[in-house]
């Protein structure tokens, strides 16, 4: 490869210092993933620097002694009620902020993120009174319904941009062939922003996964993982804890390895 | 019939298709301020609106505590993040081999939780933690040291602040580098050929020119600091009392959403009045017409 | 001040190659203009000269020392660029200040230089302007400023007038040409403005497909082009051209045959297919009367269509297939579709092989 001069010394140093970064994210990992599955015997030998023997008894343990599968499940319904909800909300807007020209769209769009900036935790309180007025209260919908003010804006700014991005023209070239505006959208606009909208909901699943302030005061019964391991994390023996950070890791980790490319433009227009 | 469904898809279609978000945002998070507001100046026994919350704040220590807290944890963090962020960026702008590995690697903590991060470094600084184990098995230690309880609370908040940059700086990254990356390239190519050091194009070209990105990154992380919670309450419990803890406190704990209310609500004035200062203060000159 | 010496210089963009083996060598001071179509590789030539781009092949020497390697804040160099590149966050005044405050030069100098060179190209009255409150011409002109208030070794310029209005272009040609003049510095400008090139230049590099297809004097361009491609890319309109076998003395295009002069013969010897070419002003209608000093050969053809353009006229003959362009003043009146007699004038023809399209005349 063709350098400068006095570029190997600095090519050097960029090396060393990208090795110094992947390190300090991979490291902590690494070693949770180690302990996570660690002997506990081993674990708790300080003289062994790294744990050597393994065994998924704590991950077992968790997950059906414990039964933290419940609260993994319930995990995973409240994402998959948050994605419903925002997108059956969110997507239509989305539509209708990227095609239409009309008065108030400004208004609404800065409402928007106005919103995607406000602490959301501000509404949780809040929520518990009125949830046990409608008999949401400690509900797992009720949840999902929470966090969907968290990730609305979320998903109206990323639909919007991607519907942008596909130009009105293959709709209007549908429409002239005898589709109505509905099959136009459902037929050409809508697989064509397919890729997009995958990412945007696993950036809501993430979002919903990883919740833990309003799904903690919401429910004190049916609780998420993550509000699961808050309230009884302080009390259980170590490796249990590091099981539980490995399971919670997990499934965004594998999610964000698949859509990585798509996540990073999704996090671009989240950003603008 | 054609004509008139023209005008309709015209004139009401675009609203109707915003109304299922607009009820929502009305039921949902319009409403639910407003009784926020309600909450917080009732009197949580006699149901009378008064100022009872805050004069019970403003007695009580953790609040102060809470607040000093918080804003110490964010004054902390936040430069760290900042530094770190645009030094990571910087040197993912000069394209090596591997640099998109190393972006996607730095990313990583984007989909991590408050809480696992927590227990991520919860497992590398307990007693038994990694950092321990090196230290003790090179003869450099003795005894483990201490990260977590209350007679440690100085260096829980350095676990906090670890955890935090770990797990939150890839959020100013993305910003600060998708704005890096806005800049044209032929601005730096420019710098270069008029002689600029790499200090000098720093300085007077790259750092005017995120500004914008800078702002935005500041203001996210600023309001996202204002809510810290899940490795705070993780690490240290209520060793270290942080705004968001204390809501979580009263309303949990002592099942008084009153006073929870009047934290939320103290919470959302700060981080708007925050909001509103850095958009003041940070404004670059030259996009103003 | 310095000589510039390019040898061999090869770049590739995976598979272009924007600059083809090209080799140059311009003397301390002097003015050569980078002229070709657009994608040639003018602007890749001047990046790998200034240092922001590196070469795949080859040196660049700035007068004996190798600067290949070197990156561009260490050549003592200046550029204007294609895109301008006037920072947006700098007024006009601090752009144009930006690379005397890198030198170190004190402010008060700073100051009455950024006024002299902000009045050279007419935008005093800009300097507390931002960029995004600039036109395209603006910006161009504290492009131009910017680069000239340095007193580099090499001042490089890509296309600086491009985006001005006819006269300002003019005025600017002679201000900057006259500037280069007097401070000799040495200059490399890319234009593709065949006018504006040969106005300008000492010496006129003309390119193609990431080579250089001639240098040379704007006269020798002009009248001893190379090669086809300079041949028909110098002048306006364009060279006529035609194909011909070749026997003995006798170019035969199938619709008429030229008989030219016996010592041609040697000339000529081994070609069997060539291409004629003639400038438009080299053609005289006989009846005008042939000037003095030409050396005729006549032919007839059919007026097909005239273009007159005031001062001039042009007037498109058609002998059989062939098309003639044909310059003559504009006082001079013919009518369509008549039958004129013409001379080409032997002194100004061209003849390319047509195999290697290098000149053979
Ligand atoms: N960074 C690049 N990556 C890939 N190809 C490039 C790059 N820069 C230039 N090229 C290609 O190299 C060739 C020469 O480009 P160059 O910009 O030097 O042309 P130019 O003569 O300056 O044209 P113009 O008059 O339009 O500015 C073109 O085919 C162009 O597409
Ligand atoms: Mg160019």
């Amino acid at each position: 490869m063709k350098m400068y001069k006095g570029e190997a010394l600095k090519m050097i140093l960029t090396y060393a210092l990208a090795s110094i970064i992947v390190a300090w994210i991979l490291v902590p990992l690494g070693l949770i993933f180690i302990s996570a599955f660690a002997v506990p015997k081993e674990y708790y030998n300080i003289h062994k620097l790294i744990p050597l023997a393994f065994t998924t008894e704590n991950v077992y343990t968790l997950l059906f002694v414990l039964k933290a599968w419940k609260s993994t499940l319930n995990s995973l319904i409240v994402a998959g009620l948050t994605i419903a909800i925002s997108f059956a909300l969110g997507l239509p807007t989305g539509y209708s902020l990227a095609r239409f020209m009309f008065k108030g769209k400004d208004t609404f769009k800065l409402l928007i993120i106005g919103l995607r900036m406000f602490p959301v935790i501000v509404l949780a309180i809040p929520f518990t009174v009125i949830y046990l007025k409608i008999g949401l209260a400690d509900t797992l919908i009720g949840v999902a319904l929470a966090h969907t003010a968290m990730s609305l804006p979320f998903v109206v700014l990323i639909t919007s941009s991607l519907f942008s991005g596909i130009p009105v023209d293959y709709e209007e070239a549908g429409m002239v062939f005898g589709l109505s505006r509905f099959e136009a959208f459902f037929r050409i606009t809508l697989p064509l922003a397919l890729p997009g909208l995958a990412a945007a909901a696993i950036f809501v699943f993430i979002m919903s996964w990883n919740e833990v302030f309003i799904a903690s005061v919401l429910v004190l019964v049916n609780r998420t993982l993550p509000a699961d391991i808050l309230v009884s994390a302080l009390n259980a023996p170590d490796p249990l804890k590091f099981a539980a950070g490995f399971i919670m890791v997990l499934p965004a980790m594998i999610f964000v390895f698949f859509a990585r490319k798509y996540l990073i433009q999704v996090w671009g227009i989240t950003i603008r | 019939m054609r004509g008139k469904n023209k005008i309709f898809y015209h004139n009401f279609l675009p609203y109707l298709l915003l109304l299922p978000t607009g009820i929502y945002m009305g039921v949902f998070i319009g409403y639910p301020i407003l009784e926020t507001i309600r909450l917080a100046f009732t009197h949580p026994y006699t149901g009378e609106i008064s100022l009872y919350n805050f004069q019970r704040l403003s007695r009580d220590f953790h609040f102060w505590n809470a607040l000093k807290y918080t804003f110490l944890l964010a004054g902390i963090v936040i430069p760290i993040q900042v530094t770190l962020a645009l030094g990571v960026s910087l040197l993912l702008l000069r394209r090596f081999k591997g640099s998109n590995m190393v972006l996607y690697i730095f990313l990583i903590p984007l989909t991590i939780s408050d809480v696992a991060a927590a227990l991520i470094w919860y497992n590398i600084l307990t007693g038994n933690g990694y950092l321990n184990r090196i230290l003790i098995n090179l003869g450099l230690l003795k005894s483990p040291l201490h990260f977590f309880g209350y007679q440690y609370r100085s260096m829980e908040i350095l676990a906090i602040v670890i955890t935090e940059v770990w797990r939150a700086t890839a959020i100013v990254f993305v910003i600060i580098f998708a704005g890096l990356q806005m800049i044209g390239k032929e601005y730096l190519e420019a710098a270069d050929v008029f002689g600029a050091s790499t200090y000098q194009k720093f300085r007077y070209i790259i750092l005017p020119m995120i500004k914008p990105s800078l702002q935005t990154a500041l203001i996210i992380r600023t309001l996202f600091a204002m809510q810290i919670f899940g490795v705070v309450w993780i690490l240290a419990g209520r060793d270290i009392p942080i705004l968001a803890g204390e809501t979580y406190y009263w309303q949990i704990e002592l099942k008084n959403p009153n006073v929870a209310a009047a934290y939320s609500l103290i919470i959302a004035c700060i981080s708007i009045f925050l909001g509103f200062l850095y958009i003041k203060l940070l404004k670059p000159e030259y996009l103003e017409r | 001040m310095v000589s510039v010496r390019l040898e061999n210089l090869v770049k590739r963009f995976g598979k272009v190659t924007a600059v083809d083996h090209i080799s140059l060598a311009i003397k301390n001071g002097e003015f050569v203009v980078l002229l070709g179509p657009s994608g040639c590789g003018k602007t890749t030539t001047l990046r790998l000269i200034s240092g922001l781009e590196l070469p795949d092949e080859g040196r660049i020497y700035f007068d004996d020392s190798d600067v290949t390697y070197l990156p561009p804040k260490e050549r003592n160099i200046s550029m204007v660029f294609q895109s301008y590149a006037v920072w947006p966050h700098m007024t006009v005044y601090d752009n144009i200040a930006f690379p005397m405050r890198i030198k170190k030069v004190p402010e008060d100098e700073i100051k009455r230089k950024v006024k002299w060179a902000a009045e050279l190209l007419r935008i005093g009255e800009l300097l507390d302007r931002y960029p995004h409150q600039l036109s395209g011409g603006q910006k161009q002109r504290v492009a131009v400023a910017r680069a000239i208030v340095v007193e580099p070794a090499v001042l490089l310029m890509d296309e600086p007038l491009s985006n001005l209005d006819a006269l300002l272009r003019m005025l600017m040609r002679s201000e900057i040409k006259k500037l280069q003049r007097r401070l000799k510095v040495t200059t490399i400008y890319v234009t593709h403005d065949q006018v504006e090139a040969m106005v300008m230049a000492d010496r006129v590099a003309v390119m193609n497909k990431g080579r250089i297809m001639q240098i040379g004097t704007t006269e020798e361009i002009y009248n001893k082009p190379a090669n086809l491609f300079v041949a028909g890319f110098i002048g306006s309109p364009r060279m006529n051209f035609f194909e011909a076998s070749v026997s003995d003395t006798i170019l035969d295009t199938g619709y008429f045959k030229m008989k030219l002069p016996e010592e041609m013969k040697q000339v000529l010897e081994g070609y069997e297919t060539v291409i004629v070419g003639i400038r438009p002003e080299d053609i005289h209608p006989v009846e005008r009367g042939i000037p003095p000093g030409v050396k005729p050969i006549e032919l007839e053809g059919r007026v097909d269509f005239i273009e007159p353009l005031g001062s001039d006229t042009i007037i498109h003959l058609k002998i059989g297939e062939i098309l003639l362009l044909v310059k003559v003043p504009g006082s001079y009146i013919v009518e369509m579709g008549r039958k004129l007699k013409v001379a080409l004038d032997f002194n100004k023809l061209h003849i390319f092989d047509k195999k290697t399209e290098k000149a053979i005349l």
